[in-house]
């Protein structure tokens, strides 16, 4: 399923308004990416999420905002199925990926989190080093061929800006890196796989503002080849970095559409008053 | 956004800033109103020590944009404000500059009127100014109460007005260019007359930007530019 933006039909789905892209760099029409029908989350009896429904462009930056405990960041781990790993977590709706229901049976969840790749917001290296970091999901993919993981690994550290800085000590501890180093480590092991969406959860709340400005700029760099989906409690972070801002509230969808209109002109009260500082 | 609403951040200390903005610009829109209507009987009255005071007076008016304009880069730089307070910001960096051309016009009427009472001439050529300059102040009131008030629809009203003044100083413009085939002695009189009508003419014009930016601010939508202000009669 390749059709545009504009031309999805649901009329009960919330499709950003793709007038203007808060930034001009990708050029590629847009396509979606993943698109969530009518879902509905419970934890227990909680109901989390409240029928949840948008289309996320693909090769484009969408940006999660909302106080703490509207559902974001439950959103965003619906996309690589992280939820099913909590017991009591219940889904209804559907979300497709270019089309395919990623909660289908026959759909092989490690795979999908293949395709999905995520980014917490605690740096999570492994206990190994630089390289082998990298290099991890590749092994597991059975990967063998020096020449190949040593092209690999360049490729990604150099695609997650992190290169110059690791390059003459790829077999120190990945521990003796800094938390922003670090936190573009795990990128770079995110996308070594090559995965064709990166999830981030607040990838920048732990890091100082020059790491911060660094991971954004990889942001930035990344959306060229991927679907980035982020969460962030920082506003000004979400303006700077995405395209397409989502603002969620008690569970539900309050407002999506682009950036630039959303930080200066929002359609809803709600919306306002939060990036306005005027919530609570 | 409405008035009620600049002050209910959860942050006391933007409330403040926000509210003394406003209250800031309110003080120099009330200083360039009162310029202007002493501009304009000192005009009328021939009356050049009004017209001194007027053209002194311009520097508190000057001082005051210099003052808001700071405090708005300052807001800029420390609260990266967003949506209507965004709006409010960039809409008070705008009206200043209006309020503060507004001054210079109202001094340049000033001027004009010092030069003619030098001139010893007699007023009575240009007593049809009156319509214009009452036109011209309720302009510059109702554009700075639609500001105090955040009311978009009495600034869409106020702008019309501008197409009234348009033709009002039109209308001098032929009456005084006749004036001056019939007594080409005066044409230096006239000429002055013409260049305060012109300036009144101007202030309107910035009134009206002032309006438009009050929508803007309100509404989000910039009408700059647009025959909006005339096709929506509604």
């Amino acid at each position: 399923m390749n059709a545009k933006v504009e031309q999805m039909p649901n009329i009960n789905v919330n499709v950003p308004d793709s007038s203007s892209p808060s930034s001009g760099k990708v050029v590629k029409p847009e396509q979606i990416c993943f698109e969530v029908e009518d879902l509905d989350l419970y934890y227990g009896t909680t109901k989390a999420l409240k029928n949840i429904g948008m289309h996320i462009p693909e090769c484009r930056v969408t940006a999660f905002i909302g106080p703490s405990g509207c559902g974001k960041s439950t959103l965003l781990r619906c996309f690589n199925r992280m939820n099913d790993l909590v017991d009591s977590c219940r889904i209804e709706g559907q979300i497709r990926l270019k089309g395919q229901d990623i909660f289908a049976r026959n759909v092989d969840v490690a795979k999908l989190r293949q395709q999905v790749g995520m980014v917490f917001q605690k740096p999570n290296p492994f206990p190994k080093s630089i390289y082998e970091n990298v290099a991890y999901g590749l092994r597991l993919q059975g990967i063998r061929d020096r020449r190949v993981l040593d092209e690999t690994v360049e490729q990604s550290l150099v695609g997650a800006a992190l290169w110059d800085e690791v390059k003459d000590r790829l077999h120190d501890s990945a521990f003796g890196l800094s938390g922003g180093q670090q936190q573009r480590l795990v990128i770079a092991r995110a996308i070594a796989i090559q995965p064709e969406v990166l999830l981030l959860d607040e990838p920048a709340s732990a890091l100082d503002p020059i790491s911060t400005l660094k991971i954004e700029e990889l942001i930035y760099n990344l959306k060229e080849d991927y679907t980035i989906v982020i969460v962030t409690h920082n506003m000004q972070q979400a303006a700077r970095v995405s395209d397409y801002t989502a603002f969620m509230y008690l569970g539900e969808l309050v407002e999506f559409g682009a950036t630039g209109e959303l930080f200066t002109n929002p359609k809803k009260k709600n919306t306002e008053d939060y990036i306005t500082g005027r919530y609570g | 956004m409405k008035q009620s609403d600049v002050a209910t951040h959860i942050s006391q200390q933007f409330n403040e800033e926000l509210e003394e903005i406003r209250h800031s610009v309110l003080s120099m829109g009330g200083l360039v109103e009162q310029q202007l209507a002493d501009a304009v009987t000192a005009l009328l009255s021939l009356n050049p020590e009004l017209a001194e005071l007027v053209i002194e007076k311009d520097t508190r008016i000057n001082e005051l944009e210099l003052k808001i304009d700071e405090e708005c880069t300052r807001i800029l730089a420390l609260r990266q404000p967003t949506a209507s307070d965004l709006r409010l910001v960039i809409g008070v960096f705008r009206i200043i500059t209006d309020l503060e051309r507004m001054g210079d016009e109202a001094a340049k009427v000033a001027r004009m009127g010092l030069d003619l009472s030098l001139m010893n001439a007699s007023n009575k050529t240009y007593l049809e100014m009156e319509n214009l300059t009452s036109h011209v102040i309720q302009m510059v009131n109702q554009s700075l109460d639609s500001f105090a008030r955040m009311d978009a629809e009495t600034a869409l009203q106020t702008a019309r007005i501008d197409k009234r003044v348009d033709r009002e100083y039109e209308a001098i413009t032929r009456q005084l260019i006749t004036l001056m085939m019939e007594d080409p002695r005066n044409v230096r009189h006239f000429i002055d007359v013409i260049w305060a009508a012109r300036a009144i003419e101007r202030i309107g014009d910035h009134a009206r930007n002032i309006c438009e930016q009050v929508i803007y601010i309100v509404r989000g939508t910039d009408i700059r530019h647009s025959d909006i202000i005339y096709r929506d009669r509604s």
